[in-house]
């Protein structure tokens, strides 16, 4: 089943919550995991992961170091 | 060696009397008892139903996102380094020249079982990609490096009970060998899981008093039947006295020397004679440069256990020598925290120092009946006032493997 673009959107905002501790609204496109969200490669583990079970898109880990900014993980999990 | 005189700036801790020091130690005054029946469902399968659970919970302090990449022994121990941090003015200093030493007894046991059931139930993808540096031992130590920048050196020695006085004995010659001029030292410990509950209870080291959870830790009553356990932690920080005077911080005592030994007699009984854990306070008095007499004040090992108690006493009679040990006051809060396992050395050593700065003793609750084999003079019952002319302290922690470790501490 496709999600639209503000659905996962907000799914990543809840997840990044959660783990990171960033707040949802901070969550946009634009950013990037490690320069603008202070995300590190152990929280982008747990966040791929829980992408997964929200969304059902599994993100391999050849694919993960790939994904550089919420905008990559919205085209990815679309694709 | 450079015989740096090495002194106490900055005091923090978690127990399960309070969320800090200054409710630790008005709590430990008045005789309270820090221990409480355990609400868990698990603990109908268990022999031992109560505890010393932290009386404030660390997410309290820590944002959520933080705690859920830290185990629970980093998060007491980072919430009693902060406040200790605090308390010493919030030193500036090279952090190349800001050690850490701080243990814990078990490690990171709760995140070890807790991503073991994940692992069965769901598999490994959704194991924590931080399981490792949440349960490795030395986590405590290293969060504490990274939230301070601490770069000359992280350490944690491990000696089950005696860890955390182990931690402080080796950051007092950190400090003394020139590898520092601060030291966040101290211990740590979170085993309030039923597995836990259930290996000290099998090898029956556990009070059983079910129906009295406050008075079952009762150090060197007749009718003690076991330690009762408790989570926390206490955090000292550790200055070379020149460091101290030229920032003009306020100094609470000086950590004057420390002494270990091992009994190596049973994996975990203690020498029922007393011999190593007379040798290790024989060595920390040498290490300090005291006599016997200097001693006014002892913080016991004391747990309430049957065979640790009163060998105790007897160690501190070989050690002191009898001029001396008929002069000793001795206590153990351990009858009001319960045993915080690798943190008990260092909410005991805070306890030691206050009762050097305050001038008073706290006491043992809990005695009905002293042991009649005890052989010194214990505080019972209502806190005493320390003798204005009392110059040194000792604080004991003792681990099974037989580890004794002593440390000085004497007024400014």
């Amino acid at each position: 089943m496709a999600h639209s673009e503000e659905e996962i959107l907000a799914g990543l905002g809840e997840i990044i919550d959660e783990i990171a501790g960033v707040p949802a609204a901070d969550v946009t496109p634009e950013k990037s995991f490690v320069d603008d969200l202070d995300i590190d490669s152990l929280s982008m583990v747990e966040i791929a992961v829980a992408a997964q079970d929200k969304f059902g898109v599994e993100i391999p880990d050849d694919q993960l170091k790939d994904l550089k900014t919420v905008r990559d993980v919205i085209n990815y999990i679309q694709k | 060696m450079s015989n740096t005189d090495v002194v106490v700036t900055g005091l923090g801790a978690t127990t399960p009397l309070g969320g800090d020091v200054a409710t630790t130690w008005s709590a430990l005054l008045e005789g309270r008892s820090g221990i409480s029946t355990l609400t868990e469902d698990w603990v109908a399968d268990l022999p031992v139903h109560f505890a010393g659970r932290a009386a404030e919970e660390p997410s309290e302090k820590l944002p959520r996102a933080r705690l859920r990449r830290l185990d629970r022994t980093q998060q007491f121990a980072l919430i009693a380094a902060k406040e200790a941090w605090g308390d010493a003015g919030t030193p500036d200093v090279d952090p190349v020249r800001l050690g850490v030493v701080l243990s814990s007894g078990i490690g990171g046991i709760l995140t070890i079982l807790e991503q073991y059931d994940i692992f069965r139930e769901k598999g490994w993808k959704r194991v924590s990609p931080f399981t490792v540096p949440m349960l490795m031992p030395n986590s405590p130590a290293a969060a504490v490096a990274l939230e301070f920048s601490a770069r000359a050196g992280a350490h944690s020695p491990v000696s089950a009970c005696a860890s955390s006085a182990e931690a402080i004995a080796n950051a007092i010659d950190m400090i003394r060998v020139g590898r520092a001029d601060i030291v966040i030292a101290g211990g740590t410990e979170a085993a309030l899981h039923p597995l836990n509950i259930a290996s000290f209870a099998s090898m029956r080291a556990l009070s059983t008093r079910n129906d009295d959870p406050q008075g079952a830790s009762r150090p060197w009553d007749v009718n003690r039947d076991g330690f009762v356990m408790s989570e926390g932690s206490g955090v000292v920080i550790l200055e070379s006295a020149e460091h101290a005077a030229r920032r003009g911080a306020r100094v609470y005592a000086v950590a004057a020397g420390a002494g270990y030994s091992d009994d190596a007699h049973d994996i975990v009984a203690p020498d029922p004679e007393g011999t190593g854990q007379a040798r290790a306070i024989l060595s920390a008095l040498t290490n300090a440069d005291l006599k016997p007499t200097d001693i006014a004040h002892v913080n016991a090992h004391a747990t309430s256990t049957p065979t640790g108690d009163v060998s105790e006493t007897a160690a501190i009679r070989i050690a002191l020598g009898d001029t001396a040990a008929d002069q000793v006051a001795v206590t153990s809060t351990k009858s009001m925290t319960g045993h915080l396992l690798g943190g008990a050395g260092a909410v005991e050593s805070i306890a030691t120092v206050l009762t050097l700065h305050e001038g008073r003793i706290p006491p043992t609750i809990n005695i009905e009946e002293l042991d009649p084999d005890v052989q010194v003079d214990i505080v019972r019952d209502k806190q005493r006032e320390l003798p204005a002319e009392a110059l040194a302290a000792l604080n004991e922690s003792f681990g099974f493997g037989g580890h004794n470790i002593a440390v000085v501490f004497r007024r400014p």
